[in-house]
Parts: structure tokens; sequence; C-alpha cells
């Protein structure tokens, strides 16, 4: 055997290793050239949007080649960003997600804190019920949440539905537990031992919170403020069910409640609107990646 | 130095002799103060999903005008309906198709990324995980603008060609098809994420070892990669398996259901039914059905997020 | 500054008694090093002197003063952690001055102090560095500086050496006692390595299974130790221990260890053993380097006797040669230039001056 081996290495040591740099290079351009296949399949939608975006009313239907724009506009930009409704919708989701990744990080992470480093009773079980929470989707509540409020309304005279921040309260159950099992694993990350010297040092345990662990767990602050913020923006059947005044709507719902109108697409100005209502996730994608990919990774990976 | 180190630290000693309460209070407190701090976090479970859930319960077991108490026959009702089997068969379909597509993809797409040089994975993994960061809602226009009846552009460039044109969300079949398009679209960076996630944390020892012993690349893919993220896939497999199941924003948005309920999973429908329909009741019976494959597939993601917890 | 006092303290976890019951007295100013194997309770010790972990039972007094219901905070204590515990987003400087920033001194006082403790560990040029940009020694310098600055009654150090290099431990250690030349601040501290507790204290506290086995100076340790467990733990490599048994051969006193090998005891040892019951089962205690090559001029009290060596180990400047008598293993140090060669034949001298005589079944060295 050993033999053998050593006269093949010795007889053909060129050629093997040129084989092996050769199949390197066809692996590299096969990898490429499918790389190339998928990012066409996954980037179609977004650039399709844009250009839509950029075509006239009558350009679209004259059913030229739609890949192709052949006389650029701005008129859809201009209409929906002048347009008092549509600036609304905007401004309705941005109040909304800031509202919400606020009351997220102020509910989870000193959760986070207690769960990962206070023992007390019942704290085990408390984490695995927040993983378990998380893992609820919201399809499964919003009927019995729609009824609930109604009744809230009906008995307190407080009226929530068809109010924009009846999603304030309805967000965190999305937001929440997520970011609260994120930070746990963050946490859990920080040596014992940091906390102890900060003990010694004489820091209470709000001072080691926010003096220690939430500097050392910024990466994961980040992460969980990222998915809070996307997720708040990007939700679609809460207000769906629970707003329905065109002053109250969010943009996901505004833009295709208000511009689907009956059977009648102005596709320009949806595909305009769309394109905006991505823009913000994809602006904070696009600058905080390796913290988005961090979070979304962060769910399985830790714990 | 002697000044400063040496110099009796009197304000302390004082301190000290002030600040003596009982260790077991302070442990009392930390308790107490630990408790505090989740308290905010097991009111928002325990209204706003636990209280809930039950509240479905209770609601399925009432009539369509909520004032009576009729049993199971919102259930019996719904047994005996078409469409709710319909639905049923659509739902299992589309999540099973999805997730198994998006999983396979998810995997190919990785170790393609994971093939190309170091210098280059980042952007190609920016620019493939797009879909996921676009809102759903957003892009499931753009795909219902695609699917245009009579300005599809992918009618078009099939046209060129000399296909098509395909009736994207006109046919049961092709609707059903497109609607797991759209889902396979969304979902597959996600899976590609974590595939890569877990491609990079397998030693490159252990294919150089592989190597060593004589493993061709499939092999060292049957025999090292895949058993290494065992774990990982589980995870994600489940996990999107939820989320699947009991999506509602691509099918609303891009068939709203039709045609003639032939892409309807519970999620839309319950939706038709309860909030659309009025019926709040029948709704809430329909989105129950979804709970227990949701209910299997946790406790099987439990296992698996603490047996990784257990590795560690 | 403070002495410090530990009065049969106890700690259990559960049902599992990880301290059962220490006394210790720690002189103002003294350098004191609990060392054992690990779980034996050496760092749960220190924690609870820290006030890190709660006590199960008994008392710990601080400069007089019993500390125990005191949390860590106000016991006016510093501790330096094994994997240092730097805040890994401050700088050097911060790093030591976060307690003195807690408790609002005075900033230009804060300056000096951190100054001043820089200075003294030379690290006054990493100042503004953070802990990553640091190498492991000079992260160690950090730690001791943070404790330093605060100039606390009592240091705690927690295996504070074991994470760094062999060569960078033994210019800590040097370092580390410097430093207590000089604040000469009442110090505790915890490391396995018996090397470590030798060279650094002015008392080693030697622990096994939650108990202490014996308090001494390194030099009392090592010749004086009070149990088969100080004698095998403290010295490297470790105390031979060679089943044995008394005997009256015409009137003097012999220690017989196997059917041909038998030395009479000098005069000194065999007075001291002579009251001891000739049935008991007994251990030869005898160091390696109380075993060496034979010469021509014996010292009295050293015996010579003929063995077949298994292994031998050159070292530089001595050979460790390794035999078995009736089966024991044991331990030789002998000079290189003996000739102690694998398998060979060779006539080796135990220095019975320096033997210790143990009771097998309880431990006890006689």
């Amino acid at each position: 055997m050993t033999t053998v081996t050593i006269d093949k290495a010795t007889r053909t040591p060129k050629v093997k290793y040129g084989s092996m740099s050769r199949d390197r290079a066809w692996a590299l351009r096969w990898s490429y050239f499918f790389l190339v296949i998928f990012a066409i399949f996954f980037l179609t939608p977004p650039v399709y949007m844009l250009i839509t975006s950029l075509k006239s009313s009558a350009e679209i239907s004259a059913a030229t080649n739609p890949w192709w724009v052949f006389h650029p506009t701005l008129e859809n930009y201009t209409s929906l960003l002048t347009s008092n409704q549509f600036l609304r919708f905007f401004w309705n989701s941005a109040i909304v997600s800031i509202f919400v990744v606020t009351i997220t990080m102020l509910i989870s992470v000193p959760a986070a804190f207690a769960l990962s480093r206070m023992r007390f009773w019942g704290s085990a079980t408390l984490a695995t019920g927040v993983f378990l929470t998380y893992l609820v989707p919201e399809t499964l509540l919003f009927i019995p949440l729609f009824k609930m409020f109604a009744v809230i309304g009906d008995f307190t005279g407080i009226q929530l539905i068809n109010r924009w921040y009846v999603l304030l309260i309805l967000y965190p159950t999305l937001t929440v537990p997520f970011c609260t099992w994120i930070m746990i694993g963050y946490f859990a990350s920080i040596p014992k031992e940091l906390d102890e010297a900060a003990i010694i040092d004489g820091a209470s345990w709000f001072q080691t919170l926010t003096r220690i662990f939430i500097p050392v767990a910024l990466p994961g602050l980040i992460a969980a403020t990222i998915f809070a913020f996307t997720v708040s923006w990007a939700q679609f059947l809460y207000p769906l069910v629970f707003t329905t005044s065109t002053d109250q709507l969010v943009m996901p719902v505004g833009i295709i409640t208000t511009l689907i109108k009956g059977d009648v697409f102005n596709w320009g100005q949806i595909m305009t609107g769309a394109l905006l209502g991505a823009a913000p996730p994809l602006i904070i994608y696009a600058f905080l990646m390796d913290y988005y990919i961090a979070g979304l990774t962060a769910g399985a990976t830790k714990g | 130095m002697a000044d400063v180190v040496l110099q009796p630290n009197r304000a302390a000693t004082a301190k000290t002799a002030r600040k003596r309460s009982s260790l077991h209070n302070a442990l009392r407190r930390k308790s107490t103060v630990a408790f505090l701090m989740t308290l905010p976090l097991i009111l928002l479970i325990a209204l706003l999903v636990i209280y809930p859930a039950f509240y479905a319960i209770h609601l399925a077991t009432l009539n369509k005008s909520m004032q009576r108490f009729i049993g199971l026959s919102n259930f019996e009702f719904l047994f005996k309906r078409e469409t709710f089997w319909l639905v049923v068969k659509q739902s299992c379909i589309f999540a099973i198709t999805a997730v198994i597509f998006k999983a396979v993809l998810g995997f190919i797409i990785a170790h393609f990324v994971h093939n190309i040089p170091a210098r280059g994975q980042r952007k190609w993994r920016g620019m493939l995980l797009v879909p996921w960061v676009i809102p759903p809602a957003m892009s499931t226009l753009a795909w219902l603008w695609l699917f245009d009846p009579s300005y599809s552009a992918f009618n078009y460039t099939l046209g060129l060609f000399g296909a098509g044109p395909i009736p994207w969300t006109g046919d049961a079949l092709w609707a059903r098809f497109s609607v797991i398009l759209v889902n396979i679209w969304v979902g597959a960076p996600f899976f590609m994420i974590m595939y890569l996630a877990a491609l990079k944390s397998v030693p490159e020892q252990l294919y150089e070892a592989a190597a060593i012993d004589g493993a061709n690349w499939w092999q060292r893919i049957w025999y090292v990669t895949l058993p290494m993220m065992r774990n990982i896939i589980a995870i994600t497999t489940l996990f999107s398996l939820i989320v699947t199941f009991a999506n509602f924003d691509i099918v609303r948005i891009l068939t709203a259901g039709g045609p003639l309920d032939h892409t309807h999973i519970f999620a839309t429908w319950a939706f038709r039914v309860g909030i659309e329909g009025s019926d709040i009741p029948l709704g809430a019976s329909v989105s129950l059905f979804m709970v227990p494959i949701l209910a299997i597939a946790a406790i099987f993601i439990l296992r698996d997020v603490n047996k990784r917890g257990n590795e560690a | 500054m403070a002495d410090v006092a530990l009065r049969k303290v106890v700690k259990r976890y559960d049902d599992v008694e990880a301290v059962r019951g220490i006394d210790l007295d720690i002189a103002d100013h003294e350098f004191i090093v609990l060392v054992g194997p690990s779980g034996c309770g050496k760092s749960t010790t220190l924690r609870m002197i820290a006030g890190l972990e709660d006590i199960s039972d008994g008392d710990i007094l601080i400069g007089g003063d019993v500390v125990n219901d005191v949390p860590p905070k106000d016991r006016d204590i510093a501790m330096v952690f094994q994997n240092y515990a730097l805040y890994p987003h401050m700088t050097v400087a911060e790093n030591m001055s976060f307690g003195l920033r807690l408790k609002h001194y005075p900033k230009a006082e804060i300056k000096a102090r951190v100054t001043e403790a820089a200075r003294l560990l030379d690290i006054t040029d990493l100042i503004d560095r953070k802990p990553k940009q640091l190498s492991g020694g000079q992260r160690q310098r950090v730690a001791m500086g943070r404790a330093i600055v605060r100039n606390p009654k009592v240091f705690l150090f927690d295996e504070p050496l074991s994470n760094l290099d062999a060569k960078l431990r033994v210019q800590m250690r040097i370092e580390i006692k410097k430093v207590h030349q000089k604040v000469r601040t009442t110090t505790v501290y915890v490391t396995h390595d018996q090397v470590e507790a030798m060279t650094l204290a002015d008392r080693v506290v030697v622990m096994n299974k939650g108990r202490i086995e014996q308090i001494g100076t390194p030099n009392e340790l090592y010749h004086k130790p009070a149990t088969r467990f100080v004698a095998g733990f403290i010295g490297s490599p470790a105390m031979n221990f060679i089943p044995c048994r008394l005997e009256d051969v015409g009137g003097t006193l012999q220690i017989r260890l196997t059917d041909r090998i038998a030395f009479a005891l000098p005069p000194a040892r065999a007075a001291r053993y002579n009251a001891l019951p000739r049935t008991e089962k007994l251990l030869l205690g005898i160091r390696p380097e109380h075993l060496t090559e034979s010469h021509a001029h014996l010292a009295p009290g050293v015996e010579t006797f003929d063995t077949v060596l298994d292994v031998t180990e050159p070292m530089g400047m001595e050979t460790l040669v390794y035999f078995g008598l009736d089966g024991t293993p044991v331990c030789g140090r002998v000079d290189p230039n003996a000739g102690a060669k694998d398998g060979a034949p060779m006539r080796l001298a135990m220095d019975l001056n320096n033997m210790h005589l143990l009771n097998e079944e309880t431990g006890v060295v006689l």
C-alpha cells in the first residue's frame, strides 16, 4: 500500500496537482454561473418595481417591452410624495415602528437580563415560554384579539379598533419574544466574571445592566432593534384587520387599499409606493447588513 | 505611591458599618427585582398571547352572533363543507412544497456562495438576501404586476419565444404554482443565510481529513457537511414550516384565495370568514386548525434548540 | 488593610458540601495562597470572602467585623479573575477607574490613583487602549491595576495566571510578588499550581475535599507535611510512597521494604518510631531527590540497595530513574553522569535522614 502510494505520488505529482486546480477552476465557474442565475431570479421583482415606477401610465398601457423604460419620468414619485394621504401612511408607519422599537427594547432588554443572569423561581420555564411565544404566528391570534379589543371598546369606551395606536399594543407580541430570546443569548455569552467584577467594583444591578451589559452586547441590541423595526414596518395582517380609515393606515395596507381602486390598477404608482415602502428596511439593511444577518441567525444558533 | 495607596480608606469603612443588611434580604430583593424586570414581558405574553389563544377556543364554541354556546357545531359545519377540505389540502401542499424547495434551493445557493473566494462572498450574500428584507406585502405586489393577466412581463418574455401566455393567477393550478413560487422567492434567502452560517462553522480540517480519506465531493457533503449541519437544517426547516403554514400576506395579495377558493390557506380563509364574513366564531375555528401542526413543529424545534444549547 | 478570619465556614449546595468547616486566620499584610486540586473548595472559599457566594454556616471577618451579610461592594475588597474580566468596551484607564467612578470619587484623585497604579505596573503607555489590543500579560496587569486603584483592605486572586503561557506565568508571578512587597495589602490567592503557591506565599493553605489539610510556610509544607495528601501534592516529581513495616533485628530498629531490602533506621528516627506497633501497615515516604546514585563515602543514615531500572528520563541537570519495588513504582533523581540506562541494574542510595513514615490507613505522617 505504502509503496504504491509513494510511487503514484512521485510519478505524477504535477498532473495530479494540475487536475485538482482545474477542477477548482471549473467549480468556481459553475458557482458564479448559478449565482448569477439565482441573483437574476431574486432581484427581478425589485428591479421590475424600479423600472415600472419610472414609467408613465401611457407607457405602461402601450404594451412595449416591459423590461425597458423608454421615456423615464418621475411623475409617479412626485404625485405620491405630494399626496397628503400617502405621506400620512408613511408618517403612520414611521411613528408606529419607532414606538414599537422603543417599547420592545424597554420590555425585552431588562427581561433578557433578568432571565440570563438573575435566576429566580420559574425563570427557566419563562425563557422557554418566550421562545414558544415567538413561534406563535399572528394568523392564529388576530381573530380573538380583534374580538377582545372590540369587547374592551364596548365595556370601557376606549376605542382601540381603527386607531393606529392599537398597533403599538399588537406589534410587541411579534417583536418582544424574539428580541428577548436573542438578547438572552447575547447576555448569556458575556462571561459571568464580568458582572462579578462589576459587583465588586460597587455597581448595582441596574448599573451592571446599563454600564456593562448594554455596551458589551451592543451588536445584539442593534440586531434586535433592526428586527423589531423591520417586523413593525412590514406587518400586514394586523393593520389590515384593525385599521380601516385612510388616516389610520400604515404603508403596506395603505398602498394596497387606496392605490388599487376596484379593478383599476395604477401600476406605476403602486410600484412606486411599494418601492418607497420597501426603502426603509432596504436602506437599514444596506448599512447594517452584518447586524441584520447576525440577528437573523441568532434565533437558531444561540440559546 | 505611598500617599495614594496606603491612605486608610476611612469612608468605605464607615459605610460598611452602616450599610449592614441581611444577605437574605438582599437575595429576596434580587429575585423581586428580577421578577419586576420580567413583569412587562409576562403581562404581554399572558394578556396578548395566552389569553387570546384560549379566547379563540371559547369563541369557536359560539354561534355567529356570539350569543349562544353551540359546542362543536362550528367544527361539524366545517367538516361538512367542501371548501374546508380544499383549504386543508391546499395549506398542506403549499407549506410542504414551499418548504422543501426553499430548503433545497437555500442549500444549493449556500454552497455556491461558500465556494467562491471569501472576498466576494459578502457582496453576493448581500444581493441574494434582498427578497427577505423587502416587506412581503410590497414584493408580492411586484409579483402581482409581473403576473398581470394583460401586461405580464413574464408572458411578454415567453411570447418572444413563442410560448404562453400563462394564466399565472387565473387558473387554479397555475395560481397554486405562483403562490408557492413567490413564497419560495421570499423564503429561500433565509435558508441560504442559515446554511451559510452553518457551513462556516464546519471545521476545515474535517474536509481535509475526508479528502485524505479519499472522499469525493458528494461524499464530503453526505458524510461531513450534512451531519454537521443536521441540527440547523432541522431548526430552520421546522421554523419555516410554521411560518409558511401560517402565511397570510402572499396569498392574500396575490390571489386573495381565488380563483374559486383554490389557493385559500388557513390564515386567508380565516380572514375571509371571520373578518370579511363577520363570522368571528367560524373564523376562530378555522384558525384553530393550525394549532396541531404548529404545536408539533414547535416541540421539535424546542428539542433541537435545547440540544444545540447542550452541545455548546 | 486588615486581617481576615474564617470561623467554621461551611458552603452547601443543595446536598453537597463544597466547603466543610474552615478555620483560617490571615494576618494584616500577609500573602496567603489556597492551593489544592480542582473541586477542593478553594475557589468557593475565596468567593465567600468576596461575597459572591453566601455562607451556609460560620463567620467571615474582615478587619474584625463580621461580613457574612455585607454585599461585596461594601466589603472593601478587590478581586482579580482567571479570565481577567476586563470590561471590553472600556479603555484601560476606564477599566481601572470604574469602581472609583461609581463611588463618585473626585476626578483629580481618580486620575492620580490610576496614574500611580499604571506606573507601578508599567502599563502607562497602554492607558488609552481597549482590552482587545492587549496581550495576555498586559491584560493581567490591568486586572491587577483595577484592584490596586481601589486601595482595598484585601486583594483576592482567583487563579490569575492559569490563562498565561508557562514563561509569562513565571514572569507575572515575580511581578505579583513585587507589587505585594510595595503595597503590602493582605492577599488571598487561589491556585492549583503548587509551584505558584510555594513561590508566592507567606503561608500556604493546602485544601482537599472541602477541608484544610495543612497550613504552613512553604518550607514547613515541603519538609514537614502533616498528611499523605500534602506530602504527595507538594513537590515535583511527587514523593514516593513505599509499603513497609518495622522490625526489631538484634536490638536495632529496621524498616523492611521488600523481602530483600531492609534498612536500619538512623538513631534519631529509631527513637521517634520505636513506640509504634510492629504490626501496623506503614508507608515509607521518600522524595526522589533523596534517592540518588551510590557514592563511595556515604553519610550516616544513607543506605544503599541494588535494583534494575525500568525507564530513565534525562532532564539535563539530573536524570530521573524509575524502577519498581515489589510492584510499587518508585522515582529517583541521579546525577546525569551516574550511568543510568533503561533496563540496566544500578546501585542506589536512600537518605533515611529525610524519610517520612505514614500510617497507610489514615494517611497521617507519624
